[in-house]
């Protein structure tokens, strides 16, 4: 095998989230950097040179790289969440693209929730701006452990260093306003690609890296919970084969923490002990499992266990509840029944719920928290407190991405209409 | 480097893996649709990972346009024997024959197309609730906004602007009667990914994904493939070219293009260098732009 290609192999994946406008120029900063980084490919190059001539512009629209559908083309705006990937040497990007002005905050939750890193656009004219606020505010409930800050069209600016440092002084103050511990700035030039991939001429004052190199190089490994050790049983493998007469293999992905054999467990909910007796794949067996992996359970004892129930360590179990808080987004045109019923999917497990009260609703402009608002539409945040059918296991979303998230659907219409976060 | 370190093809596999298990936990009748290309097999190995050592609780279907590769239709049935796995196939000729789906004529005539009919009527008539395909996301615009859970209302259609959110890894495959999901294991996958995969795994696949001499001519910019199914005008020349394919489709309307590579080291090097989608080598997407926008709302993979 030669050097390139094992070079493949040892890349890293990294997700990131872009909020920002069209106007600020979030399209433009994409194409960009698929276009410098070289995954824009000729066919593709031609297809948009040929939209741009027909639509009559001058020159070529790298934002249109990133609409999809013929409305999207046609109107000049992004309908619905887009996923773009290039890599570099160092790691795989995928890069979920939300777009800036309809339902907007539907749809950049929904990029956000899987999210290792998002950018924020600010236009260097603007400054900080009610938006800006919103977006920096969503990122953080979704906890997004690393904030970019691109402050764009300086080229519209005089590549002014003084225009940089007083964006950058304004932005702190919402950081700290929202306890935001990783926040990054880089002045850039979507356009003319100042510091997106390659190095500002324009800006010798700015000593920092550019976007990409920052990319490359921001650790995420730390941001996943390797402590509480949690397996949601996705599906029970059970070969009807004479060779695995007996085999009773629990399979699922690890949600958070480490996974030995020999390691002492509980099964939840029943609460009965034992321990982990293989882990087991396709290619045999490992001895040692951890998030984000896929793999088998072997238990040492016969423990009726099925979809829904939950595999943690015997010394470090997490909540079970039938009641709990949660910040909500709602995702629905169909405002949320007060108290209304929901099927509510959490981990594997799933059962219903019912509303018991709107602790406050979010003003996402002003932050302010509204206690008298009770009515939650399309877009709205709140804090809410639902009742479960049967108990939950879980951890707080601050503590645990993965076991403190669920969905809610709408009995009626089987539509997705709000993402929640355990408080 | 920290000990909890798994590089970007492993943890594609883990997501790809937790996919298809949901579809096996949340549906009852699902189906894995399987073309024989490079795409349909490493979903199928992924698959075979995500329930071993027991088989995989579904089975695969192929919609055959009848317009094969014969190296690749052999493959397919070596795999199912060798794994022992059920295969359903669907004809697009027999939808032909029954009048619901019309042959295109004319030189360009492709049964690509008429796939759509006889995938959804094999679905209707298996009741099947769920259809896997290996759709990837970067292959081509409208499927970047390709949830992995795809909703497909009774007509076997897709609605790209009123699509579920999906949140964190939490699918949501509830239905009505009559509808069905189209879910997409691998749709964060790149081609690059999926051949890095196949060297990492050593995953068998068609030798037509190698370098060979075929005797092909030239259409549109593109190296068809000479056979009983693709009329050819008088104005257009067979050669005999080194070429290998980097799709797998229907032979009516997918291109060769001319190379060495015969490792998969050198197909990988050769994707590294490669400066057009391999989409570019499929006449089927050149027709509009919105070529595959129109064939997926109709109900196309």
């Amino acid at each position: 095998m030669s050097d390139k290609t094992s070079g493949y192999l040892d890349m890293e994946l990294l997700r990131f989230t872009t909020a920002g406008s069209v106007d600020d120029g979030k399209s433009t900063l994409i194409g960009r950097l698929l276009y410098d980084s070289k995954a824009i490919f000729e066919d593709q190059m031609e297809a948009i040179e040929i939209s741009s001539q027909k639509r009559g512009d001058t020159e070529v629209d790298l934002a249109l790289l990133t609409d999809g559908l013929r409305a999207e083309r046609e109107q000049g705006i992004t309908i619905d969440v887009a996923y773009r990937y290039f890599a570099t040497p160092k790691r795989k990007f995928i890069i979920a693209d939300t777009p800036g002005h309809i339902q907007y905050t539907r749809n950049m939750v929904t990029g956000a929730s899987t999210a290792n890193c998002a950018l924020i656009l600010v236009d260097a004219r603007n400054g900080v701006i009610e938006q800006t606020l919103r977006h920096s505010y969503i990122a953080n409930l979704l906890q997004i452990p690393h904030l970019i800050v691109c402050i764009n069209k300086m080229d519209l600016m005089n590549y002014s260093e003084e225009t940089y440092e007083n964006i950058k002084k304004e932005y702190q103050k919402v950081a700290d306003k929202l306890n935001i511990k990783d926040v990054r700035f880089i002045p850039i030039s979507a356009k003319f690609g100042d510091n997106v991939v390659d190095a500002s001429q324009n800006m010798d004052w700015y000593k920092g890296e550019t976007l990409l190199n920052l990319l490359e190089t921001i650790e995420i490994l730390d941001d996943r919970n390797h402590e509480d050790a949690r397996f949601p049983v996705q599906y029970v493998i059970r070969p009807q084969s004479d060779e695995y007469h007996d085999y009773r293999g629990f399979a699922g992905r690890v949600a958070s923490g480490v996974f030995k054999p020999g390691d002492k467990v509980k099964v939840l909910p029943s609460g009965r002990e034992t321990t982990i007796k293989a882990i087991d794949t396709l290619n045999g067996e490992l001895d040692i499992a951890f998030t984000p992996q896929s793999v088998t359970l072997r238990l040492s004892d016969e423990i009726d266990t099925s979809r829904g129930d939950m595999i943690v360590a015997a010394d470090n179990v997490p909540a079970m509840e039938q009641e709990f808080d949660a910040m909500v987004c709602w995702m629905n045109e169909r405002a949320m029944i007060p108290g209304g019923k929901y099927t509510i999917k959490h981990t594997s497990n799933e059962t219903r719920c019912m509303v018991r009260n709107v602790n406050f609703k979010v003003d996402v402009n002003t932050l302010e928290e509204m206690e008298d608002d009770k009515t939650i539409g399309l877009n709205d945040i709140a804090c809410l407190k639902l009742k479960t059918a049967k108990p939950l296991f879980f951890d707080s979303y601050k503590k645990n991405r993965n076991t403190g998230s669920f969905i809610l659907i709408d009995e009626a219409t089987n539509e997705t209409v709000a993402a929640g976060m355990i408080r | 480097m920290n000990e909890y370190n798994i590089n970007h093809l492993r943890e594609l596999e883990a997501e790809s893996i937790y996919v298809i298990r949901e579809v096996a936990a949340q549906f009852e009748n699902p189906v894995m649709l399987f073309s024989g290309g490079k795409d349909s097999i490493i979903m199928f190995h992924l698959a075979r990972k995500a329930f071993a050592p027991a088989k995989v609780p579904f089975a695969l279907m192929h919609v055959d346009t009848g317009h094969n590769f014969p190296e690749t239709i052999e493959f397919r049935d070596r795999l199912m024997e060798e794994t022992g796995t059920r295969l359903i196939v669907r004809y697009v000729q027999d939808s032909i024959d029954q009048g619901k789906a019309v042959e295109e004529t004319g030189f360009d005539a492709s049964r690509n197309k008429l796939q759509t009919v006889t995938l959804l009527d094999g679905l209707e008539e298996l009741q099947v609730d769920c259809a896997m395909g290996g759709g990837r996301r970067d292959e081509e615009k409208a499927r970047a906004k390709e949830r992995f859970f795809s909703h497909r209302d009774e007509f076997g259609q897709w609605d790209p602007k009123n699509q579920r959110p999906e949140l964190w890894n939490l699918f949501n495959g509830k239905k009505h009667m009559g509808e069905h999901f189209r879910v997409f294991p691998i749709s964060n996958w790149t081609e690059m990914d999926v051949w890095q995969y196949i060297y990492l795994e050593n995953i068998d696949i068609p030798n037509i994904y190698f370098s060979h001499e075929r005797e092909v001519f030239m259409r549109h910019g593109n190296l068809l493939s000479v056979s009983d199914f693709i009329p050819m005008r008088d104005t257009e020349k067979v050669e005999k070219r080194i070429v290998r394919f980097r799709t797998i489709g229907d032979a009516t309307c997918t291109g060769a293009v001319e190379s060495e590579a015969n490792s998969l080291e050198d197909i990988i090097e050769e994707v590294a260098a490669t400066r057009t989608t391999e989409r570019g080598t499929r006449h089927d997407d050149k027709r509009s732009e919105a070529a595959m926008e129109d064939r997926k709302k109709e109900g196309y993979f």
